[in-house]
């Protein structure tokens, strides 16, 4: 909290502001997200936590400029991307953004080295300087003496440190993981956990996608969703913030500084 | 993305699942080979058809003719020899040409069916003869009716002891004193040019019985001259015989032009149908690039959230086709020059791989598949990140 009320307000990383995505199933409408608006602040550990279903990978897709809201405007870094054609996101992604999926998504048939290397592929470096960034980056997470090996020759929570070099090696400023502990025991999570917690100390903005509280408390701040709004924005140690969806009828809306919630 | 890289990936997924780049590849690989196979044979006909022909002059024009034995319109050498002299921008080199069939001997060997032809003395530069030793007839040889002859290497290794230089031989009783012997020009045996004897053709004539010479042999002065030359023949024998004859006028490097033209039309027309495997290769490339498009669907989206454009996607499908049809293209030229090769061996010819289909049967493959990837790759291109990384 100290760090986020220190923060000039100008210094706003991802600014959601009345994002609305609907998906037409038919006749029925799905409003994933409807009507969220959101600042991140740079360097903030933000969870987005809510119930499946509830619309965090929607969220957490249009903020990693994988997917485009049906209306509402996305300022990342101050520049609108919510209008931006396919080429130009990517190009965002591969500058500004770091992801980590629950299903790590590695490339089988790549060692470990090129998968790490890829984002440096596309943002055009030498492969001398890629080769060199891949393995730095492997070596953070541990596993630079597995450079050559293939992702199915790694257990489950070995890919996902793989998956995290790979974020990491472009250096980009903002890290979303969807989810990054949901297919690893409780072990290997807290491993996961504990170097996202590093990362954001080096001072990286990270937004964390969970439905389970526990982890979400290891975030300084948390974002409640259901039915695609915004129930809860806040402190992540307030009691609050850990309320379950289906018992939240019977409290009171806590209303976070900026954001109204839904 | 740098092309070196897309290369390294592309060859990663061929070595990825071996079996199915191979049976992608055998469209071009046939369609290939059989190009390649087809063009060499064809190339390899046409020369050893040519090498044929160019032990004869390549300005030679035969005349052969028949008049009906009741007629009194006739051609005589004399009509012959007047009319190259009127036309010598056009002619020149004129020998009548007797053949002679009767007995040949050696002192007492009879010879095994030696040809025997009465010529003049322009007959060596007709046939591009060449000797070995001494000379070959001259004009005073025929004017005179000199009782001379120049032989084959059969006939000296065979009959002459190896020294042909004035022997006798015995030409249906008269004898002949062998002035010059002329290089070898086939393999040496009873059946080839080898086995060759030439006298003056005035002899020739008295030995036959007759005055009339029903073939010559006359060269033009020049190429571009020869269609002209057989013209103004034609026309002349036209005038002479019509009616009352026959004959023919050729000329063998007109011939060999068209024999070369009709060859040339059958394995165009050939390599062409040939050609449309490698269309149906194309497609077959076409639909496994679609299949595997499908198939890293999730691939391309992870690759997307990491930053790859859409030129990146398309150029790693395009240089992945390219190279299938490419590595097809370079399998198919090897196995269709062996192929040409060993008809060749089987042809009794040699048939030397040739650059310009090569290349441009690499360039083809190549091409195939850049066409035929460019849609699948395009395909890729398109997809929405966020639905390639949700599918599987
Ligand atoms: N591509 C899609 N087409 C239709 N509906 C979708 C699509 N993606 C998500 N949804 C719907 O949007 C809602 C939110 O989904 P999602 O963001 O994945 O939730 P969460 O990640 O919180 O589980 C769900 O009701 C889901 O069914
Ligand atoms: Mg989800």
């Amino acid at each position: 909290m100290q760090e986020i009320n220190n923060s000039p307000s100008d210094d706003v990383l991802i600014k959601l502001q009345d994002i609305y995505k609907i998906y037409h199933m038919g006749d029925s409408e799905v409003h994933a997200l409807d009507g969220i608006s959101l600042d991140i602040r740079r360097g903030e550990f933000v969870a987005i936590v809510g119930q499946s279903g509830s619309g965090k990978s929607t969220c957490m897709n249009i903020i990693g400029c994988l997917d485009v809201p049906t209306s509402g405007t996305y300022h990342l870094n101050g520049v609108d991307v919510s209008t931006m054609k396919d080429d130009e996101q990517a190009e965002i992604r591969n500058k500004m953004l770091g992801f980590i999926f629950q299903q790590y998504n590695l490339i089988p048939k790549l060692n470990l080295c090129e998968n790490v290397e890829l984002p440096l592929l596309y943002a055009g470096l030498s492969p001398a300087e890629r080769q060199q960034r891949a393995m730095a980056s492997l070596a953070r997470v541990g596993l630079e003496d597995k450079a050559q090996n293939l992702p199915s020759q790694l257990s489950g929570g070995q890919q996902q440190r793989v998956s995290i070099a790979r974020a990491l090696a472009g250096n980009p400023p903002v890290i979303l993981a969807d989810e990054p502990t949901g297919a690893l025991d409780s072990h290997t999570g807290r491993e996961v956990l504990s170097f996202l917690q590093k990362l954001h100390k080096d001072g990286n903005t990270i937004v964390l996608i969970t439905h389970d509280n526990s982890i979400a408390r290891q975030a300084q701040r948390i974002v409640r969703l259901a039915d695609g709004k915004i129930i809860y924005d806040g402190a992540a140690d307030r009691p609050e913030a850990v309320v379950q969806p289906d018992e939240f009828s019977a409290m009171p809306i806590t209303p976070a500084e900026e954001v109204q919630a839904g | 993305m740098d092309i070196q890289q897309a290369f390294k990936m592309s060859f990663k997924s061929l070595m990825a699942s071996k079996l199915r780049s191979l049976l992608t590849m055998l469209g071009i690989i046939i369609g290939v080979a059989a190009v390649i196979a087809i063009m060499s044979i064809g190339q390899g006909l046409m020369n050893s058809v040519n090498e044929m022909f160019s032990s004869l002059g390549s300005n030679i024009i035969q005349v052969g003719l028949y008049v009906r034995g009741e007629s009194n319109r006739t051609v005589t050498v004399d009509n012959m020899y007047d009319f190259v002299n009127e036309n010598q921008e056009l002619l020149c080199d004129l020998s009548p040409i007797v053949y002679i069939q009767g007995q040949v001997k050696c002192g007492n060997e009879v010879m095994e069916r030696p040809s025997v032809s009465g010529v003049s003395e322009a007959y060596d530069s007709l046939q591009l003869l060449k000797l070995s030793q001494g000379r070959f007839l001259q004009y005073v040889d025929v004017a005179r009716k000199e009782k001379v002859c120049v032989v084959g290497t059969y006939i000296v290794d065979n009959y002459l002891d190896g020294e042909g230089m004035g022997k006798i031989i015995k030409i249906n009783g008269e004898n002949f004193t062998v002035i010059g012997v002329m290089e070898q020009m086939g393999d040496n045996t009873e059946r080839s040019e080898d086995n060759q004897i030439f006298i003056p053709y005035t002899n020739a004539l008295q030995i036959n019985g007759t005055n009339f010479v029903d073939s010559y042999g006359v060269n033009a002065t020049s190429k571009e001259n020869i269609a002209p030359a057989r013209l103004a023949i034609e026309a002349f024998l036209e005038e002479k015989l019509s009616g009352d004859g026959f004959y023919y006028v050729q000329s063998l490097s007109e011939m060999l032009e068209e024999y070369n033209k009709m060859q040339n039309t059958i394995v165009t027309v050939l390599a062409a149908i040939a050609g449309i495997s490698l269309l149906v290769g194309g497609i077959g490339i076409m639909n496994i690039m679609l299949v595997s498009v499908t198939e890293r669907t999730r691939e391309i989206g992870i690759r997307k959230s990491l930053g790859a454009k859409r030129r990146d996607i398309r150029l790693q499908f395009i240089i992945e086709a390219a190279s299938t049809s490419a590595i097809g293209g370079v399998v198919g030229i090897v196995l269709g020059t062996v192929v040409g090769m060993a008809a060749g061996v089987l042809m009794n010819t040699t048939i030397t791989p040739t650059l310009s289909p090569i290349i441009l049967s690499f360039g083809i493959s190549v091409g195939i598949g850049i066409i035929f990837g460019y849609l699948p790759a395009n395909k890729a291109a398109k997809l929405n990140p966020i639905d390639a990384l949700r599918y599987d």
